[in-house]
């Protein structure tokens, strides 16, 4: 290293030594924004790793072929000659346990054969896995059995069959909590399944075979052979790499929030970044003319503080990467409950060297601009006080503007994957940064026109501090105002995130619903319910049935047509419809008219939901259905919106009234039970007498999705704080740039006499003005970003609240009030010509 | 005796909006090696101008400067820096130390620029002969005003200039203090036997000055010797 190198970096920290606390306050803001990103990074490729490494485990097997029903014939041949290793039927139904006649909705799985091939079934005691085929016993879910105070040795009985219960299942292959909470997992051998008697007409059913194939085997091409095959005999074949992608995808929109707030926090961290270095350059221009003065030449003097900044980035990156990684930990622990395995933390150098770059190369970026400025100072600014500083040429501003939109684009795009949203949050930003310089500009355009000349003088010497040469009203108003926009933009779209899951309930809604009422049952069981001085809230019946034909074309030529626009779930699904004469609280009409009444003559016009529509199927379109071997034309008389969210029995295709009652069906029948003993003493009563009636009660539905809402709002609130922390740094660091300005003038005005109270008033009204604009506009934009965000990148409703407009409005104009007058207290609090003398 | 410093028709302007504001005109003077000269005038008259001009700050509309043989027309702005760190010593009126530096390490400053060996050294021996050496690791708001101009001084000599401007070296000074610190300013030019020019109001400070140069409404009224030796 060269003796002028050494100099450079002796300089950089003598320097940066004595001013530690404006220094602390631009590393915060790197410490913070980088924190957020490595956290959420590190976080996500865990859990891609997790899926990608898990992704047999979470299988149990290479690949599965599955059906909704019982195997066509040539389905069946199929998955014989690819000779299955197990296989399994499962259905829901509601298991008793004879020890003390409690009750409850559960997944049975009878299964035959080693299955899991890969990860395990993770029982208490552990041997119960490897012996439940050979003993004839079943494995129960753990949280049931301790629920039901059930042990091992006790019984347990599905439909007609009583089993000893083995052992305790705690994990296996594909189950997550919320799924087990609704309807808890019990293993028993295929053998008994028969035995059971629950596999009759209307109960649903899945059956499952499982494969496992060798090392080089390429599953991918295997899948695009056979599946087509499969689905022509409504089957599906899954590899475990699909169920991977799959799995990634659930996670998919609370990803891209994570993404977001990240984003957030880093572009709140570069603008905390420009405004920190800002303020300390310009104290430091000084200094700069006078060691060119002396002789240094302007690439040493920029290079003393180019080191300064881009040491601090490279703390900064590193704390934040360390407290990242930290962070990261706490996820799995948070999430736990929502994801169907753990999650493996590593930790590697790369999140920390990422960290550190970043760290680097945002500070030195972010910085430039005002790092310039050391670069064209001139060495006569020592001779003249009061000259006017010189500006960097456009070309540099330029060059140096267009580096951070191209830094912004590539960061969003890392973070995105996209280059559409990449653009989009940049232009979001670019317009957001417009929109807020432009209502400042027209405030000091009215300001000055209207300006109110009989105000009292503190009121009029504050408004005339927004428009005075060297005003602070543009910037200040840009960095209040989208600090607050970018953490209103987080909170209103955690809104939405949480929205989507939102449930409702109301006292006279049903909370308990009984499936699989075979005809001949409904009678009975509505006569039980009404006994126990319950009400009937529903009583829907359902029929199963199958696209045949649509628009003219058979379902089987149109699976093979790749040029189709309709989705294939349409034409392989089983239908679950109901008829009815009139439209229920979830759903609204969106085109044609509803028909409450077949006509016999004409043919029978339907309702399809919106989602069905939207595979292009309209007004007037002609669909006939195999309803269980009969085929009965229809046409489509109307559309619906169905609001899926509400827990209640929702159809894609209502018949009118008249027109199914002859089909073969079953019902499904709600009911409100007041109080859980209520609700239990009616579900054992029901389940003792129709063994294969299931019942769900929504009570602990409800109890179990918002436990898992609060932790994932939780996770949520959490990365929004850090972005507001962040966002606080920064404001506290473009509030502490009118520092300047307002000391010189305020104690200008003390010494021409101006009272303490006078100065804090012209101040507070200042700072006011500027919080109360700068948070309006930025809360106003969030909501027009938010609401881009809820249709195009979440595809979902936007309700705004309101505590944006109740709590950040008044606490955002608070803080800049209260940094603002904290400016001033150096003036209020010492001598005049102390302050004279220290400003020089 | 040969010439440090020859200016030949100087003439700077600035623009103020729209207008242009002539500061100085048609100046044209020089200076001998080891000379000591003053330039007075009224406020407004280009006394600062001129001397922002003479080392290299500024650069003229027309006219040349021939600073220690090199005309500074000719020179980018990193040359005259490397020029102004060899040749040329400040004082200010405003001392203008660098406030994060301690006394010692801003004397050392000019030295480490040149890359010197031992500038730590030179720097103590330097602040000693100002009356410093019990001061050396305090900060320039720790010193009072007539110390601050002492580390400006001992600053001003670190590189050993050929040349020294001080700009109103006791306009921020009481008067005793001020009187010490241009005995001390004199001594120490006259040991080193430095080219001295002092921009001043003070007329008695001026006419302890070799030659005066007076200045007016941006144009010379007189250059005259005085009666020192």
């Amino acid at each position: 290293m060269s003796k002028n190198t050494i100099w450079l970096f002796k300089m950089a920290w003598k320097d940066a030594k004595a001013s530690k606390v404006r220094l602390l306050l631009f590393m915060a803001s790197i410490i913070l924004g980088i924190a957020a990103v490595v956290s959420i990074q590190l976080f996500s490729t865990n859990l891609k790793d997790n899926i990608k490494l898990q992704s047999k485990a979470l299988m149990g097997a290479d690949y599965n072929i599955n059906s909704r029903q019982e195997p066509t014939e040539r389905a069946q041949a199929i998955i014989d000659s690819l000779q299955p290793e197990a296989r399994e039927i499962n259905f829901v139904s509601m298991i008793a346990f004879p020890k003390n006649g409690g009750t409850k909705l559960a997944k049975v799985r009878g299964l035959e054969g080693d299955f899991p091939f890969y990860g395990t079934i993770d029982t208490q005691p552990t041997s119960a896995a490897t012996t439940y085929q050979e003993l004839g016993g079943a494995l129960v879910d753990a949280t049931l059995m301790l629920q039901f105070d059930v042990k091992a040795g006790d019984s347990i009985k599905v439909g007609n069959v009583t089993l000893p219960v083995l052992g305790a299942l705690k994990a296996i292959p594909g189950s997550t909590a919320i799924s087990t909470s609704v309807a808890p997992p019990i293993i028993i051998p295929y053998r008994f399944l028969e035995k059971t008697e629950l596999l009759q007409f209307g109960s649903r059913k899945e059956y499952q075979f499982f494969y496992t194939t060798s090392e080089n085997f390429d599953l991918e091409q295997f899948e695009k052979v056979i599946d087509p095959q499969l689905k022509a005999e409504k089957a599906d074949l899954d590899t475990h790499t699909s169920t991977s992608q799959r799995l990634g995808q659930r996670y998919d929109n609370v990803g891209k929030f994570l993404n977001l707030a990240a984003f957030v926090a880093l572009l709140l961290g570069c603008i905390g970044i420009a405004s920190s270095v800002h303020i300390y350059i310009k104290e430091k221009l000084k200094s700069i003319a006078v060691l060119k003065c002396m002789g240094a030449s302007r690439l040493q003097s920029f290079l003393i503080f180019l080191i300064q900044i881009a040491g601090i980035g490279v703390i900064g990156g590193l704390i934040g990467a360390l407290i990242g990684v930290g962070v990261q930990e706490l996820f799995p622990y948070l999430l736990k409950d929502f994801l169907p395995f753990s999650v493996e933390i590593s930790i590697s150098a790369q999140p920390i060297l990422i960290g550190v770059f970043l760290g680097l190369f945002m500070s030195v970026l972010f910085a430039l601009l005002p790092l310039l400025r050391t670069w064209y100072v001139s060495p006569l600014e020592v001779l003249r006080v009061n000259e006017k500083e010189s500006p960097e040429p456009l070309k540099v501003r330029i060059f140096v503007i267009a580096a951070v939109l191209l830094f912004l684009f590539m960061f969003s795009y890392w973070l995105l994957r996209d280059i559409g949203y990449a653009l989009g949050f940049m232009l979001a930003t670019l317009i957001a940064f417009a929109a807020l310089a432009g209502v400042a500009l027209l405030c000091i355009k009215g300001l000055k026109k209207y300006f109110p000349q009989r105000w009292g003088f503190t009121a009029r010497q504050s408004l005339l501090n927004l428009f005075r040469p060297n005003n602070q009203t543009v910037v200040l108003v840009v960095a209040i105002g989208l600090g607050t926009c970018l953490i209103s933009t987080l909170y209103f779209t955690k809104d939405i995130l949480l929205a989507k899951t939102e449930v409702g309930q109301s006292s006279e809604s049903a909370n308990i619903i009984i499936l699989d009422v075979q005809s001949d049952q409904q009678d009975a069981i509505e006569e039980r319910i009404t006994a126990k001085g319950l009400p009937i809230v529903n009583s829907i019946p359902i029929v199963t049935m199958r696209i045949h034909k649509i628009k003219g074309r058979l379902a089987n030529d149109l699976r093979q047509d790749s040029t189709k626009q309709m989705r294939n779930w349409v034409l392989n699904h089983e239908f679950r419809s109901t008829y009815r004469d009139t439209m229920t609280s979830s759903e609204e009409l969106l085109e044609g008219e509803w028909t409450s009444h077949a006509k016999t003559k004409d043919p029978i016009l339907v309702s399809i939901s919106d989602n069905l529509a939207e595979d292009g199927i309209s007004i007037g379109d002609a669909i006939t259905f195999n309803v269980q071997g009969v085929l009965m034309e229809t046409k489509v008389g109307s559309i619906r919106k169905v609001d899926w969210r509400q827990l209640q029995p929702n159809f894609n295709i209502v018949f009118p009234a008249g027109a199914l009652e002859q089909a073969p069906q079953f019902r499904v029948i709600s009911t409100n039970a007041k109080d859980a003993s209520t609700s239990a003493a009616l579900q054992r009563d029901l389940v003792a007498e129709f063994p294969n009636v299931s019942i769900i009660d929504l009570r602990q539905v409800y109890t179990i999705i918002e436990d898992i809402l609060d932790k994932v709002s939780w996770v949520i609130n959490f990365m929004a704080f850090f972005s507001i922390v962040t966002g606080i740094i920064v404001l506290i660091g473009s509030v502490r740039t009118s520092k300047y300005q307002r000391i010189k003038e305020s104690v200008l005005l003390r010494t021409l006499g101006a009272k303490n109270a006078q100065i804090l008033k012209i101040t507070a009204l200042e700072y006011l003005f500027l919080g109360l604009l700068g948070s309006l506009v930025g809360i106003i934009l969030a909501l027009l970003s938010s609401l881009c965000l809820a249709l195009l990148l979440f595809n979902e409703p936007f309700t705004p609240s309101l505590i944006p407009f109740l709590v950040f409005l008044p606490g955002i104009t608070f803080l800049v009030l209260g940094i603002g007058l904290s400016n001033i207290q150096t003036v209020l609090r010492s001598s005049p010509l102390e302050v004279l003398r220290r400003e020089g | 005796m040969p010439k440090i410093l020859n200016i030949t028709g100087l003439e700077k302007t600035y623009s103020s909006g729209n207008k242009q504001l002539t500061v100085l005109q048609n100046i044209s003077f020089s200076i001998e090696k080891g000379q000591t000269f003053s330039i007075v005038g009224p406020s407004g008259s280009g006394k600062t101008t001129l001397l922002g001009l003479c080392a290299g700050l500024d650069q003229p509309n027309s006219g040349t400067i021939e600073l220690c043989g090199e005309d500074l027309n000719m020179l980018s702005e990193d040359e005259r820096a490397q020029l102004r760190n060899k040749n040329v010593g400040f004082i200010f009126q405003n001392f203008q130390l660098l406030p994060t530096l301690t006394a010692l390490e801003n004397v050392s400053v000019p030295l480490e620029l040149q890359g010197g060996k031992d500038a730590t050294s030179k720097s103590l021996a330097l602040l000693e002969k100002v009356g410093l050496a019990d001061r050396v690791h305090h900060y320039p708001s720790q010193l009072s005003g007539g110390e601050q101009q002492r580390v400006a001084l001992a600053r001003a000599f670190a590189n050993a200039p050929s040349i020294l401007f001080a700009d109103e070296p006791t306009g921020n000074l009481d008067e005793d203090t001020g009187e010490k610190v241009i005995q001390l300013l004199f001594e120490l030019n006259q040991e080193a036997g430095t080219t001295l020019v002092i921009i001043t109001h003070d007329l008695d400070l001026a006419n302890r000055t070799q030659q005066i140069l007076r200045l007016k409404g941006g144009q010379i009224l007189t250059n005259e010797r005085t009666a020192v030796l």
